[in-house]
């Protein structure tokens, strides 16, 4: 290995590593809690939201640096919707769930036509959003919380209340071994997937990496997610926010690394003229992902209240801020084009276990959200001067 | 012999890929009005920014001597506190900003803590009653036509205590009344104030009408001096300065088969989208047949960009009118999609802002016009695409290490072709090339001429928009001039030379009311 190579290396995994020395310095602090089989599940339940709703971001941001500040206001306004439609007016749960999806999609719809069509700058139309459905959430719930405690359903289903993870079809006793057999299940899908693709990139005559960076790449992999199915099998299992999760973070990755529309979304954002010249509809593209945003805060709506067992109107504050801060720790450009769901998610565990592990040390709340801002800062700062080549200051 | 105010000496910059100016000298005397002529990309504005500092001392070679002293300008203003002020042909003027505002804009009144409102006005009076401009201080740039701009541009620059004024294509946005009255300006100024300029143009009745001494730049260098009353100041002898050069084999052979007409657009109107009423594109009909390389020749903002683009799709303009005839049937192309789809494509002269996503690997940039050929019911066969793009790598002969590689780190030829690929894998029957060897070296040049050639033995039409006359006649079956949104001459290759083709747009700037037909 040459010296430019451990230096891409590094710089192409910046914060896999960030993320590894973050860890390792809060089991230090903590002497080993945070990797807690609790603490590794409560993660997940706790962060579920966050990587939804990052997840939509990233297609905002990844078509020019856009945000949506509404999605915190969304959450919220979905979950008071849905929790007063299942309480007070005992629509079924599925009923309830289909016309939250709806509620979230339309109302993604709404601002993304202002945004994609009559070209309003995103930051004001969802400003606007941001503020009216925070409005109207505490309108609909008067001011209340509404409790759905006895929806145990819906609740379960979404990862909220004592009963929320995957049943365990084996019956293991201290171990949750469905929860195990998955993680070795999909330990082995990858490992095959990885070899198939290697071996068809093969065939078409790719520059392959080296294969004991493959191999070591297939290791870590496997290691991490037998390490992570046995530490929550250790805890209950599988929380079932975690499918959830998961599903969002399959698709959502397949679609914007492996289809045509995710393709546009990166075209768009590196340079919307030139797509629009290659006979792409960038309009569309601007309108799907505010729409798409509006569909994913439904779902991370549907998560938050059911992880809260109520709904009340300051759900879902600072909501956008978790979603646009790990998006742009997780790599994604502040000018769009660039951004991976991996990415990103990789960004949400970092916030993710910068508050779990301050909060095991007993760091005040306030101080917390300082390091966050830090943390944040630091990350695009990094971003920016190394994509300008290690220049720090531009001269005028 | 008057004082020489600036001497240029042994200027050389060069850009990554191409030396853009090469041992370049100049020599201005005070109180004189300098013109700098050359063809598009001759270097003409990058030896003006090298002498403004836009280029900053270091990243070119040679000196600048400017009143007896060596000068290293770092920075725009270094260079306007020494008295030379370049005013560029986009006018930076702040639209909603009164006149008086813009004039002292960066070089406000008063102290840092407030403005002297009353002594900018009154300062800005004085210096509008010079260049003889009526307007209130108070009116906004915006509610002024583009002549009065210039006016205030001009009265800006004598607000800084210009000694030396350069202005790049100050006439190119204006009409005849208006281009008159600036150039009297400047004759006035050059008597009343001894006021010394340089002035960049391509309208060489003006030229001649306003300079002291004509300075022929081509390809990088300085060619000639000429000096009024001594040498002859005619149009003809500048052309003859300009575009001099001999038509060795920089251009590859090709036996031309051309066939039957493949595109014809009738009754081309098309008007600019922002000023309404400004016709960009005036009541053009071309056509292009199969096998055919077509050249539509012409100078900079004589409407070619406007044209090929309002054809592809309606991607430029407003309130198109005419009609698009493709293998004889007529075709509405109203998106860029619909265009692409009837065998259009257009490959833009703006490769960075309009064509490439340069954040972006060189595979995906060259499927990006034809996605649904790599993919199947959207879902992309990556394999696939790269195999795609690794072919057009080897056809076009891109060098890059692997078509992984982000396009923004290719030099200017690569990147060109990378374009052409792009629009190649789309599959069309017609390509216009709009200026498709702008900012590329010699070698590179060669190469794409050599894709062409392929590409319309390949029986498909290429229309190419180029500013280069050489590249016109060396590249085309046919030539179409356009000037000021007009066809206004049409050429059998046999029959063209530059000198005809520069006499076909002089004559129509100099003959606008007899071409009103």
């Amino acid at each position: 290995m040459n010296k430019n190579s451990v230096l891409g290396f590094l710089k192409k995994n910046t914060m896999i590593i960030v993320l590894i020395i973050v860890v390792a310095f809060f089991s230090w602090r903590t002497g080993g809690a945070i990797l807690l089989p609790m603490n590794v599940s409560n993660l997940i339940s706790q962060n579920a939201y966050v990587f939804v709703l990052a997840t939509g971001m990233l297609l905002c941001i990844l078509t020019g640096g856009n945000i949506d500040l509404s999605v915190g206001s969304v959450v919220c306004f979905v979950g008071a919707v849905g929790a007063l439609l299942m309480v007070n007016y005992g629509v079924p749960v599925w009923v309830a769930i289909i016309i939250m999806i709806c509620i979230g999609t339309l109302i993604g719809a709404f601002q993304g036509f202002w945004i994609a069509f009559v070209r309003i700058p995103p930051f004001i139309v969802t400003l606007a959003g941001m503020l009216a459905f925070r409005g109207l959430s505490n309108v609909a719930l008067n001011g209340l919380t509404v409790s759905i405690k006895d929806k145990t359903s819906f609740v379960n289903l979404f990862g909220g209340g004592a009963d929320c993870y995957v049943r365990d079809i084996f019956g293991g006793t201290n171990l949750n071994l469905t929860c195990l057999f998955g993680g070795i299940l999909a330990a082995s899908v990858l490992v095959l997937l990885q070899i198939l693709s290697r071996s068809k990139k093969r065939a078409s005559g790719y520059d392959l990496e080296p294969i004991w960076a493959f191999g070591a790449k297939l290791v870590a992999l496997v290691a991490i997610i037998l390490a992570f199915s046995y530490k929550l099998a250790q805890h209950k299992g599988i929380p079932t926010v975690f499918i959830w999760v998961l599903v969002v973070v399959i698709i959502y990755g397949y679609i914007t690394s492996n289809t045509t529309v995710g393709r546009y979304f990166y075209a768009v954002g590196g340079n919307e003229k030139a797509t629009k010249l290659s006979g792409i509809d960038t309009n569309k593209v601007y309108f799907l992902a505010y729409t798409n945003m509006g569909f994913l805060a439904a779902l991370a709506g549907m998560i938050t209240i059911a992880r809260l067992t109520s709904a009340q109107p300051t759900y879902g504050q600072n909501y956008e801020m978790d979603a646009i801060g790990s998006c742009f720790i997780g790599g994604a450009s502040a000018y769009g084009g660039i951004g991976t769901v991996p990415g990103v998610i990789v960004g949400a565990v970092l916030m993710g276990v910068i508050n779990l592990g301050m909060s095991l040390m007993g760091v005040d709340a306030n101080m917390q959200k300082v390091v966050k801002g830090a943390v944040l800062l630091a990350a695009v700062i990094f971003d920016v001067v190394s994509k300008r080549g290690g220049k720090f200051v531009v001269k005028n | 012999m008057k004082k020489i105010l600036l001497e240029m000496k042994n200027i050389t910059k060069t850009f990554p890929g191409v030396k853009a100016l090469d041992n370049v000298n100049l020599q201005v005397e005070e109180g004189e009005i300098h013109a700098l002529v050359g063809e598009n990309g001759a270097g003409k504005s990058t030896l003006m920014n090298v002498l403004s500092g836009v280029y900053p001392y270091g990243s070119y070679e040679g000196d600048i001597i400017y009143d007896g002293k060596v000068c290293q300008f770092n920075a725009i203003k270094d260079s306007e506190e020494k008295g030379i002020v370049i005013i560029h042909q986009e006018l930076a003027l702040i639209p909603y900003m009164t006149i008086a505002e813009n004039m002292f804009l960066g070089n406000e009144r008063g102290n840092k803590v407030k403005i002297n409102w009353d002594e900018t006005n009154v300062l800005a009076r004085k210096y509008l009653d010079i260049v003889g401009l009526k307007e209130s201080t108070q009116t906004l740039i915006k509610d002024i036509g583009v002549g009065k701009q210039q006016l205030v541009e001009i009265a800006k620059a004598l607000s800084k205590d210009a000694n030396l004024l350069i202005l790049d294509e100050p006439t190119s946005s204006l009409n005849e009344t208006d281009s008159r009255a600036l150039l009297d300006l400047l004759l006035k100024l050059k008597k009343e104030r001894n006021l010394t300029s340089i002035i960049i143009s391509h309208k060489l009745n003006e030229v001649s009408y306003v300079a002291d001494k004509i300075t022929v730049i081509r390809d990088g260098s300085t060619i000639e001096t000429l000096t009024k009353g001594v040498d002859d100041f005619s149009e003809s002898r500048i052309i003859k300065g300009m575009v001099g050069r001999e038509l060795s084999d920089r251009f590859p052979k090709r036996e031309s088969h051309v066939g039957e007409v493949s595109m014809e657009v009738k009754n081309w109107n098309v008007y600019h989208p922002l000023h309404k009423d400004r016709k960009v594109v005036d009541d053009v009909n071309i056509y292009v047949r199969k096998g055919e390389v077509l050249g539509i020749s012409g100078l900079m903002g004589a409407g070619r960009t406007e044209l090929a683009m309002s054809i592809f799709g309606k991607s430029y303009g407003e309130n198109i009118s005419g009609e698009i005839y493709i293998n004889g049937q007529k075709v509405n192309l109203n998106t860029v999609s619909s265009a692409i789809k009837h065998g259009l494509a257009y490959v833009t002269e703006d490769r960075k802002g309009n064509g490439l996503i340069l954040s972006n690997p060189i595979k995906t940039n060259t499927t990006l016009a034809n996605l649904e050929a790599v993919s199947s019911k959207t879902v992309i066969d990556k394999h696939k695409e790269y195999s795609v793009a690794v072919d057009y790598k080897d056809k076009l002969k891109t060098k890059c290490p692997t078509v992984e590689q982000n396009v923004g780190n290719l030099s200017g030829g690569n990147q060109q072709k990378v374009l052409l690929a792009k629009w190649m894998f789309a599959d069309p029957e017609i390509l216009i090339l709009d200026e498709p060897t702008r900012g590329i070296d010699v070698g590179a040049k060669y190469e794409i001429y050599c894709i062409i050639n392929q590409l319309v033995a390949e029986g498909k039409s290429v229309i190419m928009i180029s500013s280069e006359l050489p590249e016109i006649l060396g590249m085309c079956d046919r030539i179409y001039v356009m000037n000021e949104g007009k066809m206004v001459g049409e050429l059998d290759a046999k029959d063209a030379t530059q000198e005809k083709i520069m006499t076909y747009i002089l004559q129509s700037a100099g003959n606008k009311e007899e071409n009103h037909e």
